[in-house]
């Protein structure tokens, strides 16, 4: 059998005295569509920094197609096929939604097929109404579609995506859940997402991290009825 | 398509300037065309910090260093030579070399702004007194004395490629400054539109997410910061043109100090800004210093503070953006109107 | 052995000299983030206020001592308020902003006295090494790095201030919710610091030549220290003044003192390649 698309091994960063990330083990397979999930504060954006390279792991491996990749650059981890779309936008503000997606294109294309790329993704996106606009200038939640859309246009193989659903609009929310199936039809996708109904839109395995540890992995109905789940999210207001 | 009419526009006006400095000996006596000659020069140093910090984001105080090792290498090796061609390429590889050098500790090192800037102010300030302290029979290359304080006197000047006997006239080196000024202007604005200056430009935005699209922020940055050193080196050998002779002072302070004040009251993010400002500020100390009524540096240092408090984007950006209100377009502005402010 | 005991000295003169000329400077950064680029001209108005004050008749030790500090000390309350309080949060503008400062200093002061070197001889005699001549005013900077260091621990360990101080260094932030005012805490750092500027310009006084653009021969040193040494101000300057301090002296000594600051310099930016927060982020994080 081939190695899995990754794994994480002892995978562990601390901060001084916090463990953000502990001890995490974790196997994806490719072409595979896992949920993330876990109240505030539970390590999942700093397991995604882990993942691609903005923080380098205290203890622990990172293997992706069985290549070890800690301690990598994030352009490294890049090049390798990983995709992000961070918890906090990160966008080029001061340009327009069609050059961020066109700069995200670029990177593997010529200037020509960058161009026919963006428009493409424009389109499936619903963006081209608003190409030309400047992305510092737009609403929270068009700014998380930018964002899709740039980390789309980099033709990731995996597409780790934090908190896509946050700002959006119950209508959004469903075409998001509409959009990453359809990406799923090709790659493998890791979503870390509060909104419960919105796991249920897609999920179908979930992790459940708590205090950086892994709490449970199975098949989401079972997650969402596990009694360890509902505790840590009880008091949180988040239970479903 | 924004690109290219403004490409264009830049076009048009490049023709017009062009046709303007030849016909310039034409109309203006010789003194005010030397005048011209270094003003042009020191536009072309300019624009090499007009590119780094404005587009590539680099905040380079010493943007002297390489201007000042461009002038001595053009010196060094126009009276070994014996010609100004092969001084002219060295000129622009030192300085190349030394940037690539300064550059790769410095940004593979990962310091911040802050750092960065200090850091390249410092490196001036030390050759300003390494060079100082070169007086001596010791410090010789070749044939040619360093001469510490002195500077170096009667450097030749350019002459035609291949014919190291004729010597250009000063008609003639006006227009080789000019010319070569306009060419710099355009060459960066081809570049800022190729895919390499649209990188750049996002590196600037955001150097995370440059890098989670798989772009090296390190390199690019180092690549900005060297084609900087090569523009300023480039200046270097036209200012000792225009002077038949370099000093330290070319190092110092006050210098570094007025080519950030050419960018920031010009505007960052644009390239004619701060031609338009290194002009203008050229002309105002040369005004000063005929009146002798008030000291230069306080004049100097009155404008960076207004316009730091008061228009922190510059004469090029502002005076665009009211144009754009005016017009009411809801578009963005073509790239070399936007600026971020960096903080 | 003579020899080794002038050269001792000299490397002690060095590195007190880095923290004298440095301290203004790293208080500032190590509380605002940003390099004062007008710190050269602080050193220069107070070796001004020393001259000025000696050659109207006032004691040479007083005039170095309380008057010097003391005058820089309210020009960086003023120029706080006036210039640096607009700027907050943006440390680019905030560092051009200085620069322009020091422009104008440098204007000014040449308007008003001229480019023309002025002085006060040194208060102290010197002393004899065996074959070798030393100035007693060596040991005596000596004497004084050591005391401001104090100074600043003491403050900054056993004071209110000083509490406020480091919890505005640690976290900004937090000490607003605290009720701690930053702007005013932002205000006295600013004082302070140029008041220390202040005293090492006076103290330079008797042993530099005094002009207008006198502060550009000693802030290309005092930015490398303070660069090297990191935010933190007490340990990162004293480690990057002595080890800086260190190498300078001995590369002066054996080739010659541009040199040794050339030297000084490529030390640094090796260092910045290994420790990009400089010697305290990596060594002494967190601490005064
Ligand atoms: N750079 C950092 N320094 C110190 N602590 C951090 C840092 N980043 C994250 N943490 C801590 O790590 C824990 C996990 O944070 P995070 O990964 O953002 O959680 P989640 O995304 O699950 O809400 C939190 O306790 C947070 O305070
Ligand atoms: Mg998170």
């Amino acid at each position: 059998m081939s190695a899995p698309l990754l794994q994480t091994s002892g995978l562990t960063i601390r901060f001084g005295g916090v463990t953000a990330v502990d001890q995490v083990d974790f196997t994806l397979r490719e072409a595979e569509l896992r949920c993330l999930i876990g109240p505030n504060g539970a390590g999942k954006s700093t397991f995604f920094k882990l993942l691609t390279g903005q923080l380098p792991p205290t203890e622990g491996h990172v293997h992706l197609r069985g290549q070890d990749i800690s301690g990598a650059r994030p352009h490294e981890i890049a090049r390798q096929g990983v995709g992000i779309k961070t918890q906090v936008p990160n966008v080029f503000n001061a340009l327009s939604v069609q050059e961020n997606l066109w700069i995200a294109a670029r990177h593997k294309h010529t200037p020509t097929f960058a161009t026919e790329l963006t428009d493409k993704i424009l389109t499936q996106l619903r963006l081209t109404g608003i190409a030309n606009k400047e992305v510092g200038q737009l609403a929270h939640g068009q700014r998380q579609w930018v964002e899709i859309g740039t980390v789309l246009a980099g033709e990731p193989e995996l597409i780790l995506l934090d908190e896509p659903a946050a700002g959006m609009t119950h209508e959004e929310v469903e075409r998001t859940a509409e959009l990453i199936l359809e990406i799923n039809k090709s790659r493998a996708l890791i979503v870390v997402e509060h909104d419960m109904q919105f796991i249920k839109m897609i999920a179908r395995t979930v992790t459940v991290l708590h205090q950086g540890a892994v709490l449970i992995e199975d098949d989401v109905a079972r997650v969402l009825e596990d009694a360890r789940v509902r505790d840590v999210y009880l008091g949180k207001g988040l239970a479903a | 398509m924004q690109i290219l009419t403004g490409m264009k526009g830049a076009l048009i006006g490049s023709v017009i300037a062009a046709a303007a400095i030849i016909a310039a000996p034409f109309y203006v006596d010789l003194f005010q065309i030397m005048q011209l000659t270094v003003f042009a020069a020191m536009a072309v140093l300019a624009l090499s910090l007009g590119f780094i910090w404005g587009y590539g984001g680099i905040l380079c105080f010493g943007q002297t260093s390489f201007f000042g090792l461009g002038a001595y290498a053009y010196a060094v090796s126009a009276i070994n030579f014996g010609d100004s061609t092969p001084a002219i390429l060295l000129a622009i590889l030192v300085p190349v070399v030394f940037a690539a050098l300064l550059g790769y500790f410095m940004i593979y090192g990962g310091i911040s702004d802050v750092y960065l800037g200090v850091i390249t102010l410092t490196v001036s300030l030390i050759l300003f007194n390494l060079v100082n302290s070169t007086a001596g029979d010791f410090y010789k290359i070749g044939e040619a004395r360093l001469g510490g304080f002195n500077g170096i006197p009667g450097v030749p000047t350019f002459n035609l490629p291949g014919n190291p006997g004729y010597i250009l006239t000063p008609e003639q080196a006006w227009m080789v400054t000019g010319i070569a000024l306009i060419l710099v202007y355009l060459g960066l604005r081809v570049l800022i539109a190729s895919s390499f200056g649209r990188i750049i430009i996002a590196i600037r935005e955001n150097e995370t997410r440059a890098a989670l699209l798989g772009y090296d922020p390190r390199i690019y940055k180092l690549i900005t910061f060297m084609i900087g050193g090569a523009i300023a080196g480039f200046a270097g050998a036209l200012y000792v043109n225009w002077g038949a002779f370099v000093s330290p002072t070319i190092f110092a302070l006050g210098l570094s100090a007025q080519i950030i004040i050419w960018v920031i009251i010009g505007g960052r993010g644009t390239l004619i800004g701060p031609v338009i400002g290194c002009l203008l500020l050229q002309w105002m100390v040369t005004e000063i210093g005929a009146q002798q009524a008030l000291d230069a540096n306080f004049i100097l240092g009155a404008i960076l503070i207004i316009f730091v408090l008061l228009v922190p984007k510059g004469i090029a950006p502002t005076l665009r953006d009211l144009a754009l209100s005016r017009l009411g377009r809801g578009e963005t502005a073509p790239p070399e109107a936007r600026v971020k402010v960096k903080t | 052995m003579d020899l080794a005991i002038i050269v001792g000295l000299d490397v002690i003169s060095g590195i007190a000299s880095l923290v004298l000329i440095s301290a203004g400077l790293a208080v500032i950064f190590g509380m605002m983030k940003i390099i004062n680029l007008a710190h050269g001209e602080f050193l220069m108005l107070g070796a001004y206020a020393t001259v000025l004050s000696v050659s109207a008749g006032v004691n040479i030790w007083f005039a170095m001592l309380v008057i010097a500090p003391v005058f820089v000390g309210l020009v960086g309350v003023i120029v706080e308020r006036c210039l640096i309080q607009f700027l907050y949060g943006r440390l680019v503008d905030t560092m051009l902003a200085t620069w322009g400062l020091s422009l104008v200093i440098v204007g000014a002061t040449t308007m008003i006295f001229g480019n023309t070197i002025v002085g006060v001889s040194s208060p102290l005699g010197g002393f004899q090494v065996g074959a070798y001549q030393s100035s007693l005013y060596t040991p005596f900077l000596a004497l004084m790095a050591v005391f401001l260091m104090t100074a600043v621990f003491g403050v900054m360990r056993y004071t209110r201030a000083g509490l406020i101080a480091r919890a505005v260094m640690q976290n900004p932030e937090m000490a607003a919710t605290l009720g701690v005012n930053p702007a005013r805490v932002y205000m006295a750092t600013f004082g302070a610091g140029a008041a220390m500027s202040g005293l090492a310009g006076g103290l330079l006084a008797p042993v530099a030549g005094v002009v207008p653009t006198m502060g550009a021969a000693y802030i290309a040193k005092a930015f490398i220290t303070v660069v090297g040494g990191g935010t933190s101000l007490l340990w990162g300057l004293i480690s990057a003044s002595g080890l800086f301090g260190f190498i300078n002296q001995i590369a002066a000594f054996l080739t010659t003192p541009v040199f040794g600051e050339v030297i000084l310099f490529i030390a640094a930016v090796v260092l910045i390649r290994l420790l990009p927060t400089g010697i305290a982020g990596r060594f002494f994080k967190g601490r005064l």
